[in-house]
């Protein structure tokens, strides 16, 4: 866990949540993305008769990775190296950071290009480069959107989600002095001529990996847009930042996750490029980087490894979460505050960028159970979030008179005799406040309730005191 | 067949009606019921904020009071899961509490869930004279419900069944979510408050009494008569119309 991020003030989710809602161009682009997605998936997924199988090897062979992971990683970094591969291991995000600056020091390398991976958000790869003087440009077209308007990902698979059409024609058209109508792919046409100048000017192509097979030392790599494969083949030197958890045993393991992932992700039965990469060009090759280095990141993945949140190490990073879920539906990314949003990204925050920090976000779901449905992984995020939540209590991190309350309350519930009792108090003590049988302004700390609702009056007689047997 | 009512906290104080609509169609099929005087609540506030060493003495007196039960049938998914899924976690340290947890979690069912699994009924045997709509709960997901309580809201004699859009959305309750998290919970009530109006019907089915308040005082606040309703009372005959 990062210390710096430990002694920084809490997340205040709760105020984050009022001004999301007040964004009401936010609400437009959040609902028309991730319906999109969601209903995509529930589309593809239905339609695929073979989905609870897969998912279920797919969890198999995932905890299996998890269970044997340092042989794993073992078997990956020989295969990588026998296939002329350079591997690399990080402890943490700086040293990931610092092996990447020092690899392109060591070439001369002032031009890098980088294809989306949500470990470098993590370690905030591109601020450690720049500031050693490297230009790093993003060139997934969400990312590179985000980069030109100094801005960060609100999703894990759709980046610049949170954004507009409009807004981005009207970012591209001040920054760069254009005229370009709010048409996705006018925009896209300018995005790639200038993106296309980068990738043949990179001296560095960074990306990220989807899986690495062990037994043969592959990195698979998936994109839409291309940018990924032009990443990994056209500069000189290819880095690949990845995280340790990314392991499947063997190549033959992929079709099951790749069936799962675009399903899962986008709604679309495969991603248009798939990238298998096994060491840099060989001689009599025709494309490919010269070099290929392949950094393992740790992170703090051994410790949650070690925990009761293993299971969020089986993530592969589709977001299906995200779309299906009615919180994130209605507040996007950025109200979460950390690199991983949404469900999963409740579990993650307080995992890696800091448990007092990210206090707020465990408690930021109904517990409604729609991720856990989505998850091609099958991982239990209300299962997480609830353990997550029983922790804070028990290292007393919980609002005083949540506590009283709690133990007043368990008080009653064991004592039928209370409990009717308080039955009763409720019942006269609400009465005062109602018109009709509704109470239409609780007092503290009740009073969230009847911002936005009434609340019923108990009933006159309760089921006890009605049932005959 | 015997069956000990879990009739639950809520119910019990602010919807009785609903308890009493499922003895009406569980003596209806002949069960013998029992009404275990001992019962409170699940636990579940307190499992859910975090606080399981006081969910865990509430949980042990259900396992208590439910002892000897041969079946428990209860109106709400969530209280179900909550014995279901919360319980066994809550005793995952200890043994023999945790063989007993199982044991409940076994004979533990949500009424339209005992309705099909256990008495078998594929259809629904009353009438509704209206327009009615249906919102999935989100605890059904957990008891792995899909369409059971959906397909005998259709098969309603004389109804005109509206499908809700984002019918499988949650309404925002999430128990102490909805005061912990004020904002989002009533932005997600009031959303699924918009989606009901869309229906055009007079009544919208909700089969959990925490959803049933949440949703109703959404409704409420905005002045719309649309009424909520437990199967249960539809089933029973004590609702016929909106």
């Amino acid at each position: 866990m990062n210390r710096e991020t430990e002694l920084t003030p809490r997340w205040d989710f709760g105020a984050a949540t009022r001004q999301s809602l007040r964004n009401e161009s936010l609400a437009k682009a959040l609902f028309r993305a991730t319906a999109k997605f969601d209903d995509g998936r529930r589309a593809l997924m239905a339609a695929l008769p073979e989905s609870d199988l897969l998912r279920e090897k797919a969890r198999q062979i995932k905890d299996d990775v998890l269970q044997h992971l340092d042989r794993y990683l073992a078997q990956f970094a020989d295969s990588v190296e026998k296939a002329g591969g350079i591997v690399h291991w990080a402890k943490t995000g700086d040293d990931a950071n610092a092996l990447v600056a020092s690899i392109a020091r060591e070439r001369n390398v002032k031009r890098i290009v980088k294809a989306k991976t949500m470990v470098s958000e993590e370690t905030h790869l591109n601020d450690a480069l720049e500031s050693e003087g490297f230009c790093v440009i993003e060139t997934d077209l969400g990312e590179y959107i985000l980069q030109v308007a100094g801005d960060r990902p609100s999703h894990i698979v759709v980046p610049a989600v949170h954004r507009t059409k409009e807004e981005i024609a009207e970012l591209f058209n001040t920054s760069f002095g254009v005229s370009l109508p709010p048409e996705p792919a006018e925009i896209t046409k300018f995005a790639r001529a200038r993106l296309r100048e980068e990738f043949a000017n990179a001296d560095m192509g960074i990306t990220g990996a989807n899986f690495a097979a062990a037994d043969t030392g592959t990195v698979i790599q998936v994109t839409n847009e291309g940018n990924g494969r032009l990443c990994a083949t056209w500069p000189p030197v290819q880095v690949v930042f990845m995280g340790i958890e990314k392991i499947i045993p063997r190549l033959e393991d992929l079709p099951v996750f790749l069936k799962l992932l675009a399903r899962s992700a986008t709604g679309q039965p495969m991603t248009v490029y798939t990238n298998l990469i096994t060491g840099p060009r060989r001689e009599g090759e025709g494309d490919g980087a010269r070099e290929l280095h392949v950094i393992l990141i740790d992170n703090g993945r051994t410790a949650v490894l070690g925990s009761e949140y293993r299971q969020s190490l089986r993530c592969i990073r589709c977001g299906a979460c995200l779309n299906t879920c009615p919180v994130y539906r209605n507040v996007g990314g950025h109200t979460y505050g950390s690199v991983y949003p949404g469900p999963i990204g409740s579990v993650l925050s307080p995992l890696y960028e800091g448990r007092s920090r990210f206090s707020a976000l465990p408690h930021a779901s109904s517990l409604c159970g729609a991720c856990y449905q989505a998850c091609p992984m099958k991982i239990n995020i209300p299962h997480m979030l609830t353990a997550m939540r029983a922790e804070q209590a028990e290292r007393g991190d919980n609002h005083v008179l949540e506590r009283l309350g709690m133990r007043l309350w368990a008080l009653a519930m064991r004592s039928p005799l209370l409990y009717r009792f308080g039955g009763t108090a409720l019942r006269w003590g609400m009465l005062p406040l109602s018109s009709e049988g509704w109470v239409s302004s609780l007092p503290y700390p009740f009073s969230g309730w009847t911002k936005r609702r009434d609340f019923p009056l108990p009933a006159k007689k309760s089921f006890r005191g009605s049932f005959k047997e | 067949m015997r069956v000990s009512l879990f009739i639950t906290c809520l119910a019990d104080l602010f919807h009785p009606e609903i308890g009493l609509a499922m003895v009406t169609i569980l003596r209806k099929h002949g069960v013998e019921l029992v009404f275990p005087g001992g019962q409170t609540c699940c636990g579940q506030p307190a499992f859910n904020t975090g606080n399981w060493a006081e969910a865990r003495s509430v949980a042990a007196r259900m396992l208590d009071v439910f002892e000897s039960s041969e079946y428990v049938v209860s109106p709400s998914a969530s209280c179900t899961a909550m014995i279901r899924e919360g319980f066994p976690r809550l005793f995952a340290n200890d043994e023999a509490l945790h063989a007993r947890s199982e044991t409940l979690a076994s004979r533990s069912f949500e009424f339209i869930e005992f309705l099909g699994k256990v008495l078998h009924v594929k259809s629904a045997d009353a009438r509704f004279n209206g327009r009615l709509t249906y919102h999935y709960t989100c605890h059904q997901r957990a008891l792995g419900m899909t369409t059971e309580a959906e397909d005998l809201v259709k098969s309603l004699q004389g109804v005109t069944y509206i499908p809700l859009e984002g019918k499988e959305r949650c309404c925002g309750f999430g128990g102490a979510f909805s005061i912990k998290m004020p904002d989002l919970s009533g932005h997600m009530a009031n959303d699924k408050v918009e989606r009901i109006i869309e229906t055009g019907a007079e009544a919208v089915v909700v089969n959990d009494t925490g959803c049933i308040m949440n949703i109703s005082g959404a409704l409420k606040r905005r002045g719309v008569p649309v009424k909520v309703i437990h199967l249960a009372r539809i089933l029973s005959g004590e609702v016929t119309a909106p």
